[in-house]
């Protein structure tokens, strides 16, 4: 405005400036180079650092698994085999004990001639879960999800086909309770019954039930105790149970966290703050030696399953807190405007409030699923073999005595692949509702 | 303010006030923690009235009429709307909520939504309504507000003007009998103003029962039947637009009147 009034004082624009093409960046490697990588003296020393350390790094790393040994019966077998080809024992791995013991570090003590049950396992589960992760596949698949930790369940422990199947039946029984109780009584009391009934039945009658049409129609298949499981198989099924159990528990306990009943948003309260305020490896040991006590005489848990309820209770108080947050974030007006319209309660969460908490808890709900994957190592302590039990156990064996560096960088090299494609994923599916909402 | 909507000829005869009553209140108070926002509210809204509620920031205005749809929630006397009393009975607010339409100043649609299932989401879950004719009757509305060409458009590609009137189409899916705003216009840039007061004056002209909390004066006298003027939580004077502009009674009135159209 000054310069134009430091001509004229009266101005009238009679053209409207055309649209201008913005100038074009200057491109090019050196240019990015000169910007990125020399713009300074300091910067220039420091690039060149840099540069130094990793090349001592890598020309360390690379040679030592290019001269990898993959084919001996023993650690000392594998030093001969590197002497004789005139390299130290540091100069080169020994892949030797992943070609040999690979088995054991994916599927502990799994019985080897069934080792197609825990693949078929993790086959079918990656079908059911690509319609929850990806949603532009047909809606349909995800009955079949709802399906998958069940046929999981009975292929991994085995047994007889009617005990996951009245387990199954426990939520169709809580599902058909929530709807007919809430729609003659009212909405809470509709939640309390889809609650309680499961409960009671799953104690009371899905056993016996289970028994009695196994009686009927025997379709069993072999039985595999859980002290056989261990690998990554063990920590993948610990983790993925924890992870799938626990995202819905903690949007309950974050709802509850905010209702306005004063005993539902005690107890969450009490519960998250319990939890979280106790190390993982207390409640770990909790459910190794305590959890027995308070089961009536005789019942003899599952100590993996044991496990897998205490993990999934852990991470459903973190994964409460970060909902909660999600939550806290939303504008009032969300709230208000659903309300406005006349959806009830839990059609407002459902349909408008979770949808947009839990995009904008994404990066935390991930970041909670990658450490507790990463935590399922803890049930090493409770004398579980997890993939460091297992090589805890591969490096006692005379055999494989001394070795440590080839097996926990590929056990490293395992729960990175794990963890950073969730990572990944979850930077996908921000993007994605990026684009999608603006 | 100015007079935006003037430049319009209004078919007021189309808006006949029945003797039908809306909205009854009655001896209504309502407190937050101790401070008493409204105080002794009496107010009988017939079918087909149009109200416009002004007055100074803070005088109660809003929380008046967000208590009609409990969006507050008033502690002493009552409110009866279309027949149904407003208490703490769920069934019952749920029920006044489908019947009355709200429209926020900050728009409040659903930025994860569509404009399209913004429109149709209410009439599927309430009312279950099947989805085709939700989503016919979504644009039709969307075509009354002059926005079918964004139906597939998320709320946040839209300008100010353009979401409001998404709002009203929103609300007047569900059919509803009485319309709330909120100082609609209050959020938006002045060209978008007009827009979205064309909308609503469109409405006023087939009928519908309107309260507006705003100041849009012009669209005060133009389109209201009664203009209220609260303050301190009171109604301190109500009055027919003509009367209540050219001859106010109360000094407060007086004084707010010339301090909003003073300039």
């Amino acid at each position: 405005m000054s310069d134009t009034h430091a001509q004229t004082v009266r101005y009238v624009r009679e053209t409207m400036l055309p649209e201008r093409e913005p100038p074009l960046a200057e491109t090019g490697v050196i240019k990015w180079m000169r910007e990125n990588l020399f713009s300074s003296w300091i910067n220039a020393i420091l690039t060149i650092v840099s540069l130094y350390i990793i090349f001592v790094v890598l020309s360390a790393i690379i040679p030592w698994l290019l001269n990898s040994v993959w084919d001996a019966e023993s650690l000392t077998e594998c030093r001969e085999i590197l002497a004789a080809q005139g390299l130290s024992s540091h100069d080169g791995a020994c892949g030797a004990v992943l070609t040999a013991r690979w088995h054991q570090l994916v599927f502990g003590y799994y019985p080897s001639e069934l080792y197609w049950r825990p693949i078929l396992a993790l086959a079918l589960f990656l079908v059911g879960i690509a319609p929850v992760l990806f949603a532009n596949l047909p809606r349909q698949m995800l009955l079949v999800s709802a399906a998958v930790p069940f046929v999981c369940f009975w292929l991994l422990w085995g047994g007889s086909v009617w005990f996951p199947v009245m387990i199954a039946l426990g939520f169709v029984l809580g599902y058909l309770a929530m709807v007919l109780v809430g729609k003659a009584l009212s909405p809470l009391a509709g939640i309390i019954a889809a609650i309680v009934l499961p409960i009671l039945y799953w104690i009371f009658l899905a056993g016996p039930l289970a028994a009695a049409m196994a009686d009927v129609i025997p379709l069993r298949i072999e039985e595999v105790q859980s002290r056989a499981f261990g690998g990554f198989m063990l920590s993948v099924v610990i983790g993925l149970s924890a992870i799938i159990l626990s995202l819905p528990l903690g949007i309950l306990l974050a709802l509850a966290r905010q209702s306005n009943l004063f005993i539902i948003k005690t107890s969450a309260v009490v519960f998250i703050e319990v939890i979280r305020g106790v190390p993982l490896i207390v409640w770990l040991f909790t459910a190794q030696l305590l959890l027995n006590y308070f089961l009536p005489r005789g019942t003899n848990f599952d100590l993996t399953l044991r496990v897998i309820i205490m993990v999934t209770l852990f991470s459903s108080a973190y994964i409460a807190e970060v909902v909660r947050g999600g939550l806290a974030a939303l504008p009032k007006g969300q709230y208000e405007g659903a309300d406005s319209l006349g959806l009830d309660y839990w059609q407002s969460m459902r349909l408008i409030i979770l949808p947009q908490a839990l995009k904008i808890s994404i990066p935390g709900i991930v970041n909670t699923f990658i450490g507790l994957f990463k935590d399922t190592t803890l049930v090493v302590f409770i004398g579980l073999f997890d993939p460091l039990g297992i090589a805890g156990a591969i490096r006692a064996s005379t055999e494989w005595n001394g070795i440590y560096w080839e097996l926990f960088v590929f056990i490293g090299l395992m729960f990175f692949i794990a963890c950073y494609s969730m990572g990944r994923y979850s930077l996908y599916l921000e993007k994605k509702l990026q684009r999608e909402h603006r | 303010m100015s007079d935006t909507a003037t430049n319009r000829v209004i078919n007021r005869d189309a808006m006949t006030v029945s003797d039908e009553v809306a909205i009854q209140i009655t001896d209504m108070n309502k407190w937050y923690g101790t401070f008493h926002v409204l105080r002794d509210i009496n107010l009988t809204v017939n079918r087909g009235e149009r109200i416009v509620v002004c007055g100074p920031s803070g005088s109660g205005k809003s929380t008046l009429i967000r208590c009609i749809n409990r969006l507050e929630e008033h502690q002493a006397g009552s409110i009866v709307v279309d027949g149904t009393e407003l208490s703490s009975d769920l069934k019952n607010i749920d029920k006044i909520r489908s019947e009355v339409g709200m429209c926020f100043q900050h728009f409040n649609l659903f930025p994860h939504l569509t404009i399209l299932e913004n429109c149709t989401l209410a009439p599927i879950w309430v009312r279950k309504t099947p989805k085709r004719e939700a989503e016919e009757t979504a644009m039709h509305f969307l075509e009354k507000v002059k926005i079918p060409e964004q139906a597939d458009k998320y709320p946040g590609q839209l300008s100010g003007g353009q979401q409001q009137r998404v709002a009203i189409a929103r609300s007047l899916c569900m059919r509803p009998r009485i319309m709330l705003f909120d100082e609609p216009t209050s959020a938006l840039d002045p060209e978008m103003i007009k827009e979205v007061l064309d909308t609503m004056i469109e409405l006023a002209e087939e009928g519908m029962t309107m309260i507006c909390v705003t100041h849009e004066m012009g669209f005060a006298r133009q389109v209201a039947n009664r203009v209220i003027f609260m303050d301190a939580g009171q109604i301190v004077e109500q009055n027919e637009p003509e009367e209540f502009f050219n001859n106010p009674q109360s000094e407060r009135t007086k004084l707010f009147l010339s301090q909003i159209l003073g300039h």
